[in-house]
Parts: C-alpha cells; sequence; structure tokens
C-alpha cells in the first residue's frame, strides 16, 4: 500500500538552535531540514536566526550567508542564482519552489526549508534525482525526423508553430511540478510525472518532429500518462509559471484525437 | 535495482499502449451521469413522500424502468473504472491488486444485474 507515513527512520527530529549575533537589528528564524547519511540518525530541523539587514532578499541569499558564517556542513545546490538553472528547487514554506528567487518577504513567521518531497534524500537539502532524470531520457527529449535534413539551411518552422512549443521550452527541469504531484509521489516508478510529460508535449506539439505517432504510442500507457488526475499541483507550484497540467491534457487530446 | 541502469529502471516493461478508452470512458459516463442524475433527482423530488406502492409503480412504469436500468448501468460502470483507479493508485502490491480489481470487478457486476433484476422484477409485476 501506499505510505501515508514517514518510515520510523526519516521521521523528522528537533534539532539545534542557532541564535542570532549580539546586535542583530531584523532577525528571522529559518528551520532547515537536515539529514547527513554518513552520520546516521534520523532527519532532524535545525533553525538558524538571520539578521535580515545583513544580508540579500532572497531564501538562497540566507543560505548561503548559513553556510558561509554559520555552518558550513549546510548542504544544498545552487548555481546561476537567478531562476534558470533549477539546481535550488527546494520546498520553502510548504510549497516547491527555488530558493534563488523566493524572497523572504513573501512568507510569513517562521521560514520552513524542506528538500522536494519524496524523494530519496542524498544530504540536507539535496535529492536524488537519477530516476527524475532517467524519466526525462527515456521519453527521447530531441528532434525525431525520417526526412533529410534540407541541404542548404536549418528546418524552418513558422512563428505560430515555434509560439506553440515556447511555454514547453521553457521548463528547466527543476522537479518542482513532479515532487508536488501526489500521483508522482505514489507512482514515481511508472508515473512520469508533470515534468517529463510537459517535455514530452514540447515534442508532440513541435512541427518540424516526425515521429508523433511513436511518441504517443510510447506515452499511452495506464501509469505513464494516464495517471495524471489533473490535480493540478504542478501548474500551481511551477517558479517559472508554465502550465504542466494543461499540456499534459493535450496530450490525452491528441491521443483522442487519432482513436475517435 | 541492483545492477540496472537508470534509464534501463525508467523504460520499465515499456508502454501498454492502452488506457485511453478508461479514460474516455470515465469521461463519458460522467457526463450521463450528470444528465440521468439530474433527471433522477428531479424525478424523485416530484414524488414526495409517497408510500411503497406508488413508488413501486413509478419505478416499473415506462419510460422511468428504462431510464433507471440506464441510471444503474452507467452508475456501476463509472463506480467500477473510478474504484480501478484509486487501487492502481494506492495498491501497489501486483497478486494484492490482481485480486482487488477482480473483486471490484465481480462486485460491481452483480450489483447491476441485481439492480437491474429488481426494476425488471418491479416493471414485469406492474405489468402483470
Amino acid at each position: 500500500m501506499a505510505e501515508f507515513r514517514l518510515p520510523a527512520n526519516s521521521r523528522v527530529q528537533p534539532g539545534r538552535e542557532h541564535k542570532a549575533p549580539a546586535g542583530a537589528t531584523r532577525v528571522r528564524k529559518f528551520r532547515i531540514y537536515r539529514y547527513d547519511p554518513a552520520t546516521g540518525g534520523n532527519p532532524r530541523l535545525d533553525s538558524y536566526e538571520v539578521d535580515m539587514d545583513r544580508c540579500g532578499p532572497m531564501v538562497l541569499d540566507v543560505l548561503i550567508k548559513i553556510k558561509n558564517e554559520v555552518d558550513p556542513t549546510l548542504t544544498f545546490r545552487r548555481s546561476c542564482r537567478e531562476g534558470i538553472c533549477g539546481s535550488c528547487a527546494m520546498n520553502i514554506d510548504g510549497t516547491n519552489t527555488l530558493a534563488c528567487i523566493k524572497a523572504t518577504a513573501d512568507v510569513r513567521g517562521d521560514v520552513r526549508i524542506h528538500p522536494l518531497p519524496h524523494m530519496p534524500v542524498v544530504k540536507d537539502l539535496v535529492p536524488d534525482l537519477t530516476h527524475f532524470y532517467a524519466q526525462y531520457a527515456s521519453i527521447k527529449p530531441w528532434l525525431q525526423t525520417k526526412s533529410p535534413p534540407p541541404p542548404d539551411r536549418e528546418r524552418l518552422q513558422s512563428k505560430a508553430d515555434r509560439e506553440k512549443i515556447d511555454m514547453p521550452s521553457n521548463c528547466i527541469l527543476c522537479a518542482c511540478c513532479s515532487t508536488a504531484c501526489p500521483s508522482y509521489w505514489w507512482n514515481p516508478e511508472r508515473y512520469l510525472g508533470p515534468a517529463v510529460l510537459l517535455a514530452a508535449y514540447r515534442w508532440v506539439a513541435d512541427s518540424r518532429d516526425e515521429a508523433t505517432g511513436e511518441r504517443l504510442d510510447e506515452l499511452e500507457d495506464p501509469f505513464r500518462l494516464y495517471r495524471c488526475h489533473t490535480i493540478m499541483n504542478c501548474t500551481y507550484t511551477c517558479p517559472k509559471g508554465l502550465n504542466p497540467a494543461w499540456a499534459i491534457g493535450e496530450i490525452k487530446k491528441k491521443i483522442a484525437e487519432r482513436k475517435l | 535495482m541492483g545492477f540496472r541502469s537508470p534509464l534501463g529502471r525508467a523504460i520499465g516493461s515499456g508502454s501498454a499502449r492502452s488506457g485511453f478508452e478508461h479514460w474516455w470512458g470515465q469521461r463519458l459516463s460522467a457526463a450521463g451521469l450528470g444528465l440521468l442524475g439530474l433527471w433522477f433527482v428531479i424525478s424523485i423530488a416530484g414524488i414526495g413522500a409517497a408510500d411503497h406502492a406508488t413508488v413501486a409503480a413509478w419505478i416499473g412504469s415506462m419510460p422511468h424502468a428504462i431510464l433507471l436500468i440506464l441510471l444503474v448501468m452507467t452508475l456501476l460502470y463509472h463506480s467500477n473504472l473510478g474504484v480501478n483507479v484509486v487501487l492502481e493508485d494506492y495498491v501497489h502490491d501486483g497478486r494484492a491488486l490482481v485480486l482487488a480489481l477482480g473483486l471490484v470487478r465481480f462486485a460491481h457486476v452483480a450489483m447491476a444485474v441485481a439492480g437491474i433484476y429488481s426494476i425488471v422484477s418491479l416493471s414485469l409485476g406492474a405489468r402483470a
């Protein structure tokens, strides 16, 4: 059966308290999930008081400040710090988002920071995304054609056709949507999840691609595609403002069109 | 697990190339249930606090009997599809899932037969 409670060794325990430095003027408390498989023991929730007058406005600024000045063992992924690489995806204040574009001012009270839900945790805020990336690879996310390329130019696409893939092309594969989806929580092995289905739609909708039929064949499966129950958490949580739920609906429509 | 590659694990046994009929059947039966359900609620409200004989006569008369049989069949078909989805979502043991899906199918067929038999009995009884 689906597990509705965390296993005993995954339950989060109270952790250490790190007080604000003397003279801090605008203190906020950040409660951060900590887990280190090397030391064993249950995960814990450490709290850190940070002087916001001496820190940048985003949650990622806070994490970097804590790592640099308070606790160098705190582990998280980050790279671009402007919402384009997807590395710093995590659960902030109960919603999956990117730490670099989530302002601390948008959170009321203590700021709770957890790793993306329902994924194996490598350490602290770093989830294991191996299966997620493998699922992405499984949909063959590249242009597939049968006609040879024109000898003198690239494959052309009209502006209108390009606009059809604008939204899905903007996905940065941060996994916020997939890890917010209850269907993906219960069946991650077989359900592709919203991010991968959005990527699949990007190629199904591409006017230059000539493998639409094969792609739809591969998607038409009670688990791969139809585990989506239109819960819409994906669209709600997407930090880039994309709409994976709509794209999944479009794939279902494409399959319906060739059956009916 | 073990030494299987992540891609091999993600691909698994491949696509079943099915699922559309289930999805489409659920939507069609939902639309049918909307119409039949509306008719049923309005009809029951219209009958009001009637005695047993009046209700039995209403069920057995045309076209109520036919519409009620359609309602029973659509409702149980839709319910069967919905319960299947719930089981597939939450039961992850393969054998338990197959057993549960089988039992649910039998239960729905039995309820449909019982419902249709009851309506037909009242209808034939009413005519006799």
